[in-house]
């Protein structure tokens, strides 16, 4: 410690402060707003990608508005949010509040939820894609008619197992969130509420759901906006197929882009994302209420 | 009262994730000092016999080396566009020619060769006459044909077949009347791997041709208002339907994708009968399918006529040639040792026996000799005769379309194999993207 500095030790000085803030700034002006706003110029342009490019005004966002394949993208976006949310976050809080337990066989199972997370997207995706092969796939392999099916070539089986793969990937992450979240209710509240005579699921329903409202919020909103942003494990698992039944707003855009050379088009679809992404994040974080971050243990 | 620090943070955790993915292009691997480079397609046996090129070219020019990468097929598509827009093209650009060489040609993005063959005629002279077609664009030449022709081919199991006690078809009544006797005994007409979409387009081609000969497609490519619309497109887009009602193809064919050979593996595995692929694929099943196609398994023959169709049933129709394009972006160097692999590195003598031998006819001209000589003599005659006769060789549609129009083609025949589009509407959403 220096006796010239006249501030208390270990702090860095106030001046100072702000230039902390520099590298994560610089990363997020330069990864998010300087592509964000290219994104946003390039929507109002014609662009195969290779060529030149020209502006055409409107033209593109006319293009993106009225072709029925949006709304229809929109909904499956929705639709994949809604019930990967749906079927993740009992799942996840179940487990969650599983693991939070003490027990040592707890922390072993613990470490082997957590595996799914640990794989890339792609890899899931392909080991999915071979296991469900309806030739050479787990079903004719163990001579199970059951697992037999057209799994990713009908609309509504390919939706179900995009979802599952989805969750069967997200789940432990979650899990993981929930458990920190439940170790934190203090024992006392479990403590009164045995005094009182309250059961095991009455004290789950009682005192673990409403104290872990706010880890609810936290992990519905990484669902959610998460969820925009599936792209790589559908790509690779159903090509947004059969036809466009899986074809989320993600996929719809590399496809214009990427596939069909219609950059401008593309980048309309881009700039719907952000809003709608930030749409959500917004909502979220006022259905959580002002004060999210503040302390709703004991006494609440 | 202005956004709170916390919500701005909360926003800032969603933004990032969709702006870098909107914005995400991919680079090329990096020039890696002198030397040109060169993407191609990566699977066996293929993508031997261009490293074997490669290699041997670069045994003979020490200073002046080729860098080779692969790709897998359906991801190279959208790679080498996205390079190329990006100026991170490689020096020698692989590719299919046709639409796509046209945007690339339009765009500045390869060299005119035209003044390359006239200072090189034995270049040319060297290729059969029909591979030129799809690396013209406006009367300049813009690719050299390379690898071998490939046309599409109806292989089928004699194993089945034999079993079944039926005879291969020889009209499209004859596939519709085999259907259901493969189908009594769980043997799947025909092996299709759906998923990836132009599997399915090869079919449409076919049926187009043999039922209204090659001016309906020609008429698609030159632009004319409402093609796809025509009565014998109509008829053909129906027939396709009726034969997938008909429990035609395998039962989860839209779940198979033809990357991973899949499709290839149900023939030979005696779980389909039939299969519509390229010329190709002969080498793919040689190589995988055990004694599949050295005990004579395997059978093959351009598809039929239709009953009353206009088209002439010796029209092929799929790849022409691959193509070797010149990146205009490449430095002089790398142009020279480039043009010095195209004069000296391509289907050469060691190369061409290559292709023969694993059941290819190269694209250059004067080797019947080797053919006939070849293990798969019956097979490259076949193929050989289809190239040299065929009065049209229609190129495969979603290469000869511009990438916009081929994107929307794509989509639509999946839907259409899916029975979620009819062909009134398979007609109309095309007819929309007709010119772009």
């Amino acid at each position: 410690m220096s006796p010239h500095t006249g501030h208390a030790p270990g702090r860095p000085p106030r001046s100072i402060l702000p230039w902390l803030a520099t590298p994560a700034l610089v990363v997020f002006v330069g990864f998010a707003v300087v592509p964000l706003v290219g994104v946003f110029a390039l929507s109002f342009t014609t662009w195969d990608g290779i060529g030149t490019i020209h502006g055409s005004g409107l033209d593109s966002w006319r293009a993106v508005l009225t072709d029925p394949g949006l709304p229809h993208a929109l909904w499956v976006t929705f639709l994949v949010m809604a019930v990967s949310w749906a079927v993740q976050t009992p799942l996840s809080i179940l487990l969650g509040t599983f693991l939070a337990g003490r027990q040592r066989y707890r922390a072993v199972l613990g470490v082997v939820y957590f595996i799914p997370l640990m794989l890339s997207s792609a890899a899931i995706a392909i080991a999915y894609k071979a296991l469900l092969d309806p030739n050479f796939g787990l079903g004719a392999g163990l001579k199970l008619p059951l697992l037999v099916q057209d799994w990713l070539g009908r609309p509504g089986l390919a939706f179900g197992v995009v979802v599952f793969v989805v969750s069967w990937q997200f789940v432990p992450f979650h899990s993981l969130i929930y458990q920190g979240g439940v170790q934190q209710i203090p024992k006392s509240l479990y403590e009164a509420a045995q005094l009182d005579g309250a059961g095991r699921i009455r004290q789950f329903f009682s005192i673990t759901l409403p104290q872990l409202r706010y880890t609810v919020i936290t992990s519905s909103t990484l669902m959610v906006v998460g969820s925009l942003t599936f792209f790589d494990l559908i790509f690779v698992l159903t090509e947004g197929g059969p036809g466009d039944a899986t074809r989320v707003l993600a996929l719809d855009m590399y496809k214009r882009g990427f596939q069909a050379s219609l950059m401008g088009p593309a980048s309309v679809i881009a700039v719907i994302l952000v809003l709608v992404g930030l749409a959500l994040a917004l909502l979220l974080r006022r259905l959580g209420g002002r004060d999210a971050g503040a302390s709703q243990l004991e006494g609440a | 009262m202005a956004l709170s620090r916390r919500t701005l943070l909360g926003l800032a955790a969603g933004v990032p994730v969709s702006a870098a993915l909107a914005a995400c292009g991919s680079s090329g691997p990096g020039k890696s000092g002198g030397g040109a480079t060169y993407w191609y397609l990566n699977g066996q046996p293929q993508e031997g016999v261009r490293a074997g090129a490669v290699d041997a070219f670069n045994k003979a020019h020490p200073d002046g080396r080729i860098k080779d990468t692969t790709f897998q097929n359906d991801a190279y598509k959208t790679k080498i566009k996205t390079a190329i827009g990006a100026g991170q093209a490689p020096t020698v650009i692989w590719g299919w020619g046709g639409g796509t060489l046209r945007t690339y040609a339009e765009a500045g993005q390869v060299d005119d060769l035209t003044s390359w063959f006239d200072q090189h005629p034995e270049v040319k002279k060297a290729r059969f006459p029909s591979s030129f077609g799809a690396a013209t664009v406006d009367g300049k030449i813009y690719a050299v044909p390379c690898d071998a022709v490939q046309p599409i081919v109806l292989y089928y199991n004699k194993r089945v077949f034999e079993k079944v006690g039926a005879e291969p078809p020889e009209s499209w009544e004859d596939i519709m009347a085999l259907v259901p006797r493969f189908n009594a005994k769980g043997i799947a007409p025909f092996s299709l791997g759906g998923q990836s979409r132009w599997t399915n387009m090869m079919w449409l081609e076919f049926l187009f041709d043999r039922i209204g000969g090659p001016e309906v497609f020609q008429a698609v490519i030159e632009g004319q208002k409402d093609a796809w619309s025509h009565p014998d497109a109509i008829t053909a887009l129906t027939r396709v339907q009726e034969l997938v009602e008909a429990d035609g193809f395998i039962k989860g064919f839209s779940s198979i994708t033809a990357d991973s050979n899949a499709d290839q593996a149900l023939l030979y595995t005696d779980k389909a009968a039939m299969m519509l692929h390229g010329a190709w694929s002969y080498g793919i099943q040689q190589a995988d399918g055990g004694d599949f196609v050295p005990s004579g398994g395997l059978g093959y023959m351009n598809f039929p006529p239709v009953d009353g169709g206009k088209g002439d049933p010796s029209n092929a129709v799929g790849n022409p040639a691959q193509y070797l394009s010149l990146s205009s972006k490449a430095t002089e160097e790398e142009k020279k040792i480039a043009k010095e692999f195209f004069a000296t590195g391509v289907l050469q003598d060691a190369e061409v026996q290559a292709w023969i031998d694993n059941g290819s006819v190269p694209v250059r001209v004067g080797t019947e000799k080797l053919l006939a000589a070849s293990k798969s003599a019956d097979f490259l005659q076949l193929n050989y005769g289809i190239a040299s006769k065929a009065k049209t060789f229609v190129q495969s549609w979603d290469q000869a379309l511009s990438p916009t129009a081929a994107e929307t083609l794509l989509d639509n025949v999946a839907k259409l194999f899916q029975l979620s589009v009819s062909p009134q509407q398979f007609a109309g959403n095309l007819n929309a993207v007709i010119g772009t």
